[in-house]
């Protein structure tokens, strides 16, 4: 069976095609329009994309993630128990944790224990938000709408556990809206590992 | 004529040309250019070239801000009311106010511009404090941050190229792109002796004339021709001098194309001088001024046009810079150029931009001439008018009417070459060489030949008759 071809013409130009002049005409005018429209245009006809990026700022979506907080208790405390969880989730292994017990007289003694260094490399950091996934604690979050500072020493990335406290979310708050069960509530299970169950 | 005034007439019309062309309109084409770019891209362009002022200077400009709104208030109502009296003279004839006619119209002039200088500043004080204190005068400082930043950066020169006409090159291509303002005419004659009087319209006017121009030469365009086309040696010594195959490339393909784009821009223009019946730009200013633009012969628009595309071609840009071919020469004659010297190229093709549309305004859209504008003021008169509305004006006020309306036109055709730079793609190098010599080439001479039937049965003798009846 012999193959059937089909046979698409060459496109003819005209002559107004080949003698470049019109369609020169053709493409200016475009060109031009888009130049009168947002240059002189009014402000709501102008369909410029960029910004004028420091002084003018878009604003970002409300899910976007920003440099890590380390959320607070009532009392200033680090709501984190140094669990580990973020440090094992995070792809990018910058967050390092060094976990200590509290003091013997503290009621949370021997219910949670407490980061004695959190720290996070924020240029390692690829802010892909798994150490929030899984965070138990509601401890570590990226809800501060901002970047990182830019700086001219890496040492200054390396953010302490004072400075992810002191970051405020979005919404000013050192706390998250999450309660929280401390030693003593009501709602606290009353139970650690020297009482057991 | 004075060897002194004569003297002193040539430096201050040197010290214009060169500010007008290297001084404003280079740079500010600079930074048209990629302004316009981005409008048509939808982009915002080169806004962040700022000055920064301190905290405290911020503070009090956002201070003054306030009693300059109270100041534009009340100036703007001390000219309303000059303006509502001003024109209650004008249309009653008589006075509302005991204030006389002299003193309303001077404090409607000077209370208005006022006001109006007033309300400027409250807005650029805004923007001031709004930008944190930046102040960046709509991205034309980056032209100056060009400058600086071409200033001190690395002159490198490649070490095994020809050190001197490496050097030479940028400067050879930049000086004949000014030079050739040496004979372009800004305006019509200035008479120095009646500098304040209103002149006849027309007859011979005794006393010291100075031509608008630097150089009133004879061969006129003939002297832009020369000199611009001494620019390709610049093209071809740098591409050659750099030592980097890309820029032999470069320097050679716009050797050929501005040798070819040569003939063309001779040719097309020969029907304008038939018409004009002269070389020397000024006696065609004066030619279209006293007839009409030669816009609008239809064989001179034909020419303009194919002129403006052999121009096009010879200054090197879009479609036709093939020469610089960035996707396929890296840069072309340019590749090793870097700061200033790369700086004098840029420049020298901006002011070549400059110059072709002073060429082409003077050609073909009556130089200074401007519409209803005589000798003697303004004349607003159409044919079907019995007697126009004639506005007496100073020979000064007449001359620098005409000086800015040619600047305009200069304005309009850079915007012009701007846009097509913006909106058509590179042509291939055969098709640039096929319609040179196979298409502006044959047309060009087939427009001599047309102008010349027609001017030999005298069609276009009637034709400019009859345009002069309009």
């Amino acid at each position: 069976m012999p193959a059937t071809v089909k046979v698409i013409k060459k496109p003819r130009r005209t002559i107004a095609e080949q003698a470049y002049v019109p369609e020169v005409a053709k493409g200016i005018s475009f060109a031009a329009r888009r130049f009168f429209k947002n240059t002189f245009g009014p402000t709501a006809k102008k369909e410029i994309d960029t910004v004028k990026y420091p002084e003018e700022k878009r604003e970002y979506p409300e899910r976007f993630r920003g440099i890590h907080r380390l959320t607070q208790r009532f009392d200033g405390s680090p709501r984190c128990v140094a669990c580990l969880c973020c440090s094992t989730a995070c792809p990018a292994q910058c967050i390092y944790i060094e976990a200590a017990e509290y003091e013997p007289d503290d009621p949370r003694y021997g219910y949670e224990r407490y980061p004695a260094v959190f720290m996070i490399d924020e240029l390692r950091c690829i802010f892909c938000g798994y150490c929030v996934e899984a965070c138990p604690c509601d401890a570590i979050r990226m809800d501060t709408g901002m970047h990182m500072p830019p700086s001219t020493s890496r040492d200054h990335f390396l953010y302490d556990k004072e400075t992810l406290l002191s970051i405020p979310g979005k919404d000013g708050t050192y706390l998250t809206a999450n309660p929280r069960h401390e030693p003593g509530d009501p709602s606290h299970p009353g139970i650690d590992r020297e009482r057991g169950h | 004529m004075t060897t002194e005034v004569l003297l002193l007439s040539s430096i201050l019309k040197i010290v214009f040309v060169l500010v007008v062309t290297v001084g404003a309109f280079a740079p500010v084409l600079i930074w048209a250019e990629r302004r316009q770019s981005a409008m048509i891209q939808d982009r915002l362009g080169p806004s962040r070239a700022a000055i920064v002022l301190p905290p405290s200077a911020v503070a009090f400009i956002d201070k003054a801000r306030l009693p300059m709104w109270r100041g534009f208030a009340l100036t703007g109502i001390v000219a309303i009311v000059a303006l509502v009296a001003v024109t209650w003279v004008a249309v009653r004839g008589t006075n509302p106010l005991p204030i006389p006619t002299a003193t309303l119209t001077k404090a409607l002039i000077g209370f208005g511009a006022a006001s109006v200088l007033l309300r400027i500043g409250y807005g650029v004080h805004g923007m001031i404090v709004r930008n944190q204190g930046k102040v960046m005068v709509l991205g034309l400082l980056h032209p100056l941050a060009d400058a600086l930043k071409f200033i001190f950066k690395e002159d490198f020169v490649p070490p095994k190229s020809d050190k001197f006409l490496f050097a030479a090159g940028p400067i050879i291509a930049l000086i004949p792109a000014i030079a050739a303002f040496a004979v372009i005419p800004f305006a019509s004659t200035l008479h120095l002796d009646h500098w304040n009087q209103v002149l006849p319209r027309t007859g011979e006017v005794a006393g010291t004339i100075i031509p608008m121009q630097v150089a009133s030469l004879d061969v006129g365009i003939l002297f832009i021709f020369a000199v611009a086309s001494t620019g390709i040696i610049g093209a071809a010594i740098s591409g050659y001098a750099s030592d980097n195959k890309f820029s032999l490339l470069g320097g050679i393909r716009a050797a050929s194309q501005m040798v070819s784009y040569e003939v063309v821009l001779g040719l097309t223009l020969v029907p304008a001088f038939m018409v004009y019946r002269s070389l020397r730009l000024e006696d065609m200013a004066m030619w279209q001024h006293e007839h009409s633009w030669g816009i609008f012969n239809p064989l001179l628009a034909l020419g303009f046009i194919m002129f403006f595309t052999a121009a096009i071609a010879e200054t090197k840009r879009v479609p036709f810079d093939l020469p610089e071919g960035e996707s396929e020469l890296v840069g072309g004659y340019l590749t090793e150029y870097s700061g200033m010297k790369f700086g004098m190229f840029f420049m020298g093709e901006f002011v070549e931009v400059v110059a072709l549309g002073a060429i082409a305004a003077i050609l073909f859209f009556g130089a200074w001439d401007v519409p209803f504008l005589y000798r003697d003021g303004f004349d607003f008169r159409l044919p079907f008018m019995a007697s126009g509305i004639v506005v007496p004006l100073a020979h000064w006020i007449v001359i620098a009417i005409q000086v800015l309306f040619f600047l305009l036109k200069i304005v309009v055709f850079i915007w012009f070459q701007l846009m097509i730079r913006w909106s058509l793609p590179r042509f291939r190098y055969d098709q640039l060489m096929k319609l040179c010599w196979k298409g502006l080439l044959p047309l060009s001479l087939l427009n001599i030949l047309l102008m010349g039937v027609f001017i030999l049965s005298g069609v276009l003798d009637k034709y400019v008759g009859l345009l002069d009846r309009l």
